[in-house]
Formats: C-alpha cells, structure tokens, sequence
C-alpha cells in the first residue's frame, strides 16, 4: 500500500531546510557492550513530525539505538538530545518517549485493557478519559473483543498488537518501534501500517521505527536509515534509497539487484561507459557517487534493478550497448509480475521482472527461450564501493 | 493443558504417600481413646479436650505462633530485598561475598547458628526470651526465603519492568505494579517456608530462648522424653491442622488474582 502522499506530506522535507532544528539528535554516540561496540560513533537526526525508519540486518544495532533513546542505556560516548535538551541522566520514566518492544512486554498479569490503560494511569488521567481512549485503541488494533483476555490467551500477532496500543496509548512525543508489525499477516500488516502512518500524521507525532523488512520501511518511512554492524551507511527518502544506493550493499540489501562489476572505458559529457567482466558494453548517463573524478580504468560496479529492463526475443534495433543476450533459465509467476532469471552466456544469471499486463496463461516467454535484456543509459547506477 | 498420563498418577501416589503417610498415622492415632500410644482403643477425642486444660503446652502453642508469624512476616522482606539485591545490584562490590554471605546459613548446622546467636546475645546482654527466638528464626529463615525469591527473580524478564519504567511508572511504582505481583508466588512461598522452618524448630529455639518463651517443639520434646502421650499427638494434628489451613489459603488467593479485574 503506497504511502498517502497529500499535498502537506510532498512539502516535508525539514532535513533539506537548514533552519529547522532537529527533534532527536543522537551526537557522535557510541555504545560498548564489554569491548564489542555495538553502535560506533554514530549521528544522527530525526526532525519533529519525521517517520524515520532503521533498516538493517539483525544485530546491526537498532534495538540499541531505540533503548539508549528510551533510556535503558547509556551512551558509552557521545550524547543524545530530545528537543534540543540533552538527555543524559534523564530516567526513562521521565523521559516523553514511549517504545514498543520486540519482545512486546506486556504485563502478563494483567488483562488487554489494564495493559493498554498502565501508561494513562501513571500520567493521572481521569477513569472516563483512559476508558474512552482504551476503547479507541482496542478499536485501532481491531481488538475489541479481547479487553478482558490476558496476554497468555493471545496469539503472537494480537500480542503485539496490544503492545503497539499500548505504547500508542499515551500519544508520546516520540514512539520508537521496535519491529511494530512482524508478526502480523500481510493484510493486517499492511491496514496497521497504512493506519500508524494516518495517526502519526494526524497527531503530528515522530515515530521511529525499527524493522528489517525493507518493504515496509520504503512505504511508511520520510527517511530511511540503513545500518550495517553499528553503523548508518545511507540516510534518504525511500526512493533515493531504492534509485540511488550509495553502495552495493545498500542496494542488495533493499530491493532486487542486479550487479556487474566492471571498468571505466571512457567518460564522456556527465555520463561514462563501462566494460563488464562478463563481456557487455554499459553507457550510464551519469556519473558515479561518491568520488571526486573518476579515472578510465576504474573498477566499478553497475547496477540495475529487475524492473528495469526490458525482455525482448529480438535484438533491438541498432542497439550495441546496455543489452545483453541470454536464455530464460527459470521463470517465477507472482500475479502481478513475472520474474525472469536469464542465464548469461558467461554464467551469470540475470533477474528481470515483467508486469503481467494481459492475462494471456500461455507465457509468451518459455524456459530455454533465447532473448535479450536492454535498458536505458539512466535505468542503472554506477557504484564505486 | 498436558494430559494426565499413568506415571504422573503413580508418581503422585508415591510421593503422596512417602510424604504424609507418617502424618496420617499421627493423626490417626490422637482420637484414640486408649492412654497406650501404640494401641488402639477406640475413637476418642478426649485428648483434645484434655489439652484445652493444659495451660502449658496452649502457652507454648501461642508463643510458636507468634514467633512464626512475625518472623516469618519480617524474614520475607529482608529475604526479598536481599534476593533483589543479589539479583539486580549488578556488580556491586562485594557480591560475591555478600551472596556467599547470605546463603552459608542454608548449610551452616543448626547448632553451630544457635550456638553464635547465643553467644551474641550474652555478648551484648540482650534478655533472652520471645524477642531472642524471633530474631533467631528471622535470621536463619530469611535466607531460604532469599534463595526462593532469587529463582524466581532470576527468570523474570526485566523488559516487563522496563515497559512499565518508560510508560512513565515511578521505580516504586513499578516494583509494586509490576515486579512484585509476579513473584508474588515466590514471595508467597518463600513466607510459608518460613514459617514452617519457626514452627518446626527445636535447636535453634532451645539455644536461644529464655524463660517464659518455650516454643512448642521444645515442649513436645521436652514431654516425649518422658514417654510420647496421645496429647501430644493431638497437638501436633492441629499443628498439622493449622499449616493445611495456611497453605490452602496461599494457594487459593494465588489463584483468586487471575479473573480479570474491571479497570
Ligand atoms: N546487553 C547486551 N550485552 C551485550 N551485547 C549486547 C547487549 N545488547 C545488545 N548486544 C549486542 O549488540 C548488537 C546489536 O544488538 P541489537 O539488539 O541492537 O541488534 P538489532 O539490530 O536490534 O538486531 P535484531 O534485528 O535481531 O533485533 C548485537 O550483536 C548484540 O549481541
Ligand atoms: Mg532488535
């Protein structure tokens, strides 16, 4: 489900407006655990209203991040600020964020709604107002009929749905996520995810949410932040992400990729051909990120997604670079979709992804086929590490 | 729920039958209405009515009961803080020590306990009676209380506190909503441990007592030296009796929290 993208939220992009302050700033933080550092020297900021997400591989250290904001850690360096106002020594109870564990955490001895209303009580709400606000949480989480139950007559997708209310209960200035929807069945997922990012919208909260499952940071997220072992290695919006990793491992780890390593032939008015080891001609039309001026010679590496190529049985016209030649190896019906793995003459296999327009059952395209990949010069990236 | 399967049944039996049979022979044996322990005469219950006139062992009876209760009642606290202490103190100096420290009465023989808290007591001239037994009893059984609470606290996941800290519970508040009604069962137990252990003790009592405080296993020794009378196996059926009564009513209010509370 795409993200709602209304004329306010095409508008919000407080990190390319210098004025605006940060709303959370993690300042050159680092975490040791005994001497593993499982957040090393890292800033980073989150502006008010954000939904930012942390992306990335288990163990790279986003659960860590989360609980030294939350309070349950302390920096080992560095220093984090919430409004402008730092937060060190601040207990977690009186710090205004509230988190959702992955472990869920809800208090097994007492039923939904005390869970869901523990927060509105030490916050000294009136017994009618938390009542009111349970009722819209139940009703949020689609839980209704389960007020009464204890967490141990849950299954594990309801459970984590009472800790999400639970941590949504109190409307914190800032929510942290910690895996919010993994449990949950993918229509679930995506209604919950298309209605936390109504709410966080509509309340104007900063929601930080942890996940590994890279679709579900592209559709909810303003940012992404991708770790890898105690490190952010690219902050963007979702599709600068997607369009432009700043690396191979970025790229592989969100998103189908395909990726030919290769030397830089020549440059050329902004855009450079290369030759791949697996023997192709690539024109890209822009240049690579991240150096200062690429050198013919260069080892880099190309990368194309598997949407972005076009599957023909016939060479196309006076094409001589950005196409490759091949024979359908397997062949993936998705629905949607079709996905295409082309074994190259040179061994490599290829992923290309076709959208299933017609409803023709007799594929067009068959194992063994022999037919051609090609693409446009500003389809793929150059990726220098 | 795991079925009922025979070996449970015959494990239950035996460990049932291991454990009370002895008990259920006592019992047995205080409505008899023969003066002769070992034979029996009838049904009687005579022996109770007797003892309802024997001013020295309902004396000794209500001391015990005293003594139980509240050095149970204070063990449990000092139990609990110590196991949470050792438990969640992280790496305090001298853990080692301390935890060392609080369990070695668990092995230390009664009568070497005893034997110190006497000398301590004459040391600092502290009267001995009620006072001195109750202090004694606090202090032995306040560590098996430690050692039952700590189990319990050792398999308690700290993300449920951690949850109630960062909905914005005091620490307090949190301990009291949170911490201590799930172990309570340990905490429970740990108190019932206890007050069975100053019910049934007879060295470290006789240590330390004084005049005036005969606990009743001193008085029931004291008498079965002089050959066991069906009295006495009628003041330990209410004995016996009377813990029941205890257990029953812990493991009921265990179960009475788990309806749902309307909030
Ligand atoms: N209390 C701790 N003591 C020692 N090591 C820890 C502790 N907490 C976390 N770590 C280590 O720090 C690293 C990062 O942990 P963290 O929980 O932040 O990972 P994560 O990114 O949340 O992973 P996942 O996606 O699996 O939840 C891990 O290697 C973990 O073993
Ligand atoms: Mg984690």
């Amino acid at each position: 489900m795409a993200k709602m993208l209304g004329p306010v939220r095409r508008a919000f992009q407080p990190w390319n407006d210098p004025s605006q302050p940060p709303f959370i700033e993690f300042r050159n933080v680092t975490k040791r655990f005994g001497d593993f550092t499982a957040v090393d020297n890292q800033s980073i900021t989150v502006y008010e209203r954000e939904f930012y997400a942390l992306l990335g591989p288990s163990g790279c250290g986003k659960t860590t991040l989360l609980r030294m904001l939350a309070g349950f850690e302390e920096p080992s360096e560095g220093e984090i600020f919430l409004d402008g106002r730092p937060l060190t020594g601040v207990p977690p109870h009186k710090r205004p964020v509230n988190m959702m564990f992955q472990s869920y955490a809800l208090f097994p001895h007492m039923n939904v709604a005390d869970n869901i209303a523990f927060g509105l009580k030490q916050e000294g709400m009136a017994k009618a107002d938390i009542a009111v606000r349970v009722e819209e949480m139940l009703r949020l989480v689609k839980l209704q009929d389960f007020a009464r139950r204890k967490p141990a007559q849950l299954s594990g997708g309801q459970q984590q749905r009472v800790a999400l209310a639970r941590a949504l209960a109190k409307r914190p200035k800032v929510l942290l996520l910690d895996e919010p929807l993994g449990a949950l069945d993918k229509k679930l997922r995506e209604e919950t995810q298309f209605e936390l990012t109504d709410l966080q919208e509509s309340l104007g909260l900063t929601f930080l949410i942890v996940t590994h499952d890279q679709e579900e940071a592209m559709t909810m997220a303003d940012r992404i932040a991708v770790m890898d072992h105690g490190r952010v290695i690219q902050v963007a919006t979702p599709a600068v992400i997607y369009e432009a990793p700043a690396s191979r491992y970025i790229a592989d780890f969100v998103g189908d990729v395909n990726i030919f390593e290769g030397r830089i032939a020549h440059l050329e008015n902004g855009g450079l051909t290369m030759t791949t080891a697996a023997g192709f001609t690539v024109e890209v039309a822009e240049m690579p990120q991240g150096v200062a001026r690429p050198q013919a010679g260069e080892t880099i590496w190309f990368a194309i997604r598997p949407e972005k190529m076009v599957i023909s049985h016939e060479r196309p016209p006076n094409a001589t670079t950005n196409v490759i030649e091949g024979e359908v190896w397997d062949i993936g019906y998705l629905g949607d979709v079709s996905i295409y793995n082309i074994k190259l003459d040179s061994g490599d296999v290829v992923r290309a992804t076709r959208l299933n327009a017609s409803r023709e059952v007799e594929r067009p395209l068959t194992w063994e086929d022999r037919v051609f990949l090609s693409w446009r010069p500003d389809a793929g990236t150059v990726l220098v590490r | 729920m795991r079925r009922f399967t025979s070996f449970n049944l015959v494990a239950l039996v035996f460990g049932l039958a291991f454990l009370y049979l002895p008990i259920l022979i006592l019992i047995i044996y205080s409505f008899n209405a023969s003066r002769i322990v070992t034979v029996w005469g009838g049904f009687s219950t005579r022996w109770y009515v007797e003892l309802m006139h024997n001013e020295s062992i309902l004396d000794a009876a209500w001391v015990t009961l005293r003594v139980g209760l509240l050095s149970a009642s204070v063990a449990t606290v000092l139990g609990t803080l110590a196991a949470l202490a050792l438990v969640r103190g992280g790496r305090f100096w001298g853990r080692t020590l301390f935890s060392g420290m609080v369990f070695a009465p668990l092995v230390m023989p009664e009568v070497i306990t005893g034997l110190s808290l006497l000398l301590l007591f004459v040391a600092i001239n502290f009267d001995r009676g009620f006072w001195t037994v109750t202090i004694a009893h606090i202090t032995f059984s306040m560590c098996f209380v430690a050692v039952v609470v700590q189990s319990r606290l050792l398999s308690f996941d700290r993300s449920l506190e951690e949850a109630a800290l960062d909905l914005g519970a005091t620490p307090v508040k949190t301990f009291f909503a949170v911490t201590l009604p799930l172990i309570a069962p340990a905490v429970i137990a740990g108190w019932m441990l206890a007050f069975s252990l100053s019910l049934d003790d007879l060295v470290i009592a006789s240590f330390t007592t004084g005049p005036g405080a005969t606990t009743l296993p001193m008085k029931i020794y004291s008498q079965v030296r002089r050959g066991v009378t069906p009295e006495i196996n009628a003041v330990c059926t209410i004995l016996v009796a009377l813990v029941t009564l205890g257990v029953l009513t812990a493991s009921i209010l265990g179960k009475a929290r788990s309806p749902a509370r309307t909030p």
